[in-house]
């Protein structure tokens, strides 16, 4: 299974969720089947895709969350399984793309290839109630929809092949990224009843 | 030793009058009274996280959800947060509010806290943070106003420094 196949299978339903991705690969593969402002593309800090997902999801409890993860970057912040299932924020899922490989640096094999590492029982001992393993596109699907309509903090882990696009590049700088996606998360907010905290600068003088 | 519950107060009061009710952190000593402030505060979200990199990550997430927010830390975490702080918060324009309680510096009675002590401030350096120290408990709460203020004008990782005359009686 390519990780590229399940972003499109579930491409339509997280379009207009908060979707916050690692870097490299699966970043490209996002951006490559539509970028949206809703979309933040972590593209450094290992690790930290799923806190900032639960900086979000635990200010945003009328949005979905979703983080596009990886073996390598999970691996990095181990931590974060035990942080997610204290909090437990129930608008969550937390995708972990499986491929036993640094692929974007390298290549590498990651020590979940030596098959004696499971994240999915990883994530479950930390606490998470609802971690699945799944390594084909019927049971990925399977395991996506029922994570969305569970309401519930959800991990899973797909395992999918050690392959990337072979372009990399997107239109815009990674600052940008960040103003657009805060614009576009407030604005969301905003519909909801919530006023913006005042922006520095704005009070008239310089 | 003991930490100083008026002046543990005094930081929270801040942090509430600074309009800031999230709050990451990962307990050290210094910090302990006013996290268990924080817990016991039902307008105030607190997150504790397993490790301090964590935090950055969650202060980018409540930035982004136009949350006013700010991270508890001792320095050791500080170092620990590094990568994050370089890779996430001043490589996207991220700003961070971060109170560090400084160990080992000036009076540290205890050797495991001291090497770190000593390189804190010149790591801040390196990493371009601006930092102030907060020793007079009257002053803390306008000191937690400005980090954040400056945090959110310059699109920046801010530090302030919890000193040992502040947080031990």
């Amino acid at each position: 299974m390519r990780r590229a196949d399940c972003l499109e299978l579930i491409y339509p339903e997280i379009e207009d969720k908060l979707v916050v991705t690692i870097m490299g690969a699966c970043a490209q593969e996002l951006y490559d089947l539509g970028h949206r402002e809703n979309f933040f593309y972590l593209q450094h800090a290992m690790g930290l895709a799923s806190s900032i997902g639960l900086g979000l999801a635990n200010h945003l409890p009328h949005e979905k969350v979703i983080v596009l993860d990886g073996d390598g970057s999970a691996l990095m912040n181990l931590g974060t399984f035990t942080t997610l299932a204290r909090y437990r924020p129930r608008n969550l899922l937390h995708i972990i793309f499986d491929n036993g490989s640094l692929l974007s640096t390298g290549g590498f094999e990651s020590h979940t290839t030596s098959g004696v590492t499971d994240l999915a029982a990883i994530a479950r001992g930390a606490g998470i109630e609802h971690a699945v393993d799944v390594d084909s596109p019927m049971a990925f699907g399977e395991a996506f929809v029922e994570a969305m309509e569970r309401n519930d903090l959800g991990v899973i882990v797909a395992r999918v092949d050690a392959v990337g696009p072979d372009n990399y590049g997107m239109d815009f700088a990674l600052p940008e990224n960040a103003f657009r996606f805060k614009r576009c998360v407030q604005e969301r907010r905003a519909a909801t009843g919530w006023t913006p905290p005042a922006m520095p600068g704005h009070t008239g003088a310089a | 030793m003991t930490v100083s519950y008026e002046n543990s107060k005094a930081v929270f009061d801040g942090i509430k009058a600074a309009g800031i009710r999230s709050i990451s952190a990962l307990p050290e000593t210094w910090l302990g009274l006013l996290l268990q402030r924080a817990e016991d505060d039902p307008e105030v979200d607190l997150i504790q996280v397993a490790k301090e990199e964590e935090a950055v990550g969650i202060a980018a997430g409540a930035y982004f959800a136009g949350e006013p927010h700010i991270l508890l830390m001792q320095n050791h975490g500080f170092f620990g947060a590094m990568n994050g702080i370089i890779s996430l918060a001043q490589l996207y324009s991220v700003p961070l509010c971060m109170l560090i309680a400084v160990r080992g510096h000036w009076g540290e009675p205890y050797p495991w806290h001291t090497r770190g002590g000593i390189v804190t401030e010149g790591l801040l350096q390196a990493l371009n943070i601006p930092y102030h120290h907060a020793r007079d408990p009257a002053l803390v709460a306008k000191e937690i106003a400005e980090a954040y203020t400056l945090s959110q004008s310059s699109l920046s990782p801010v530090a302030l420094l919890l000193t040992r005359d502040l947080m031990e009686v």
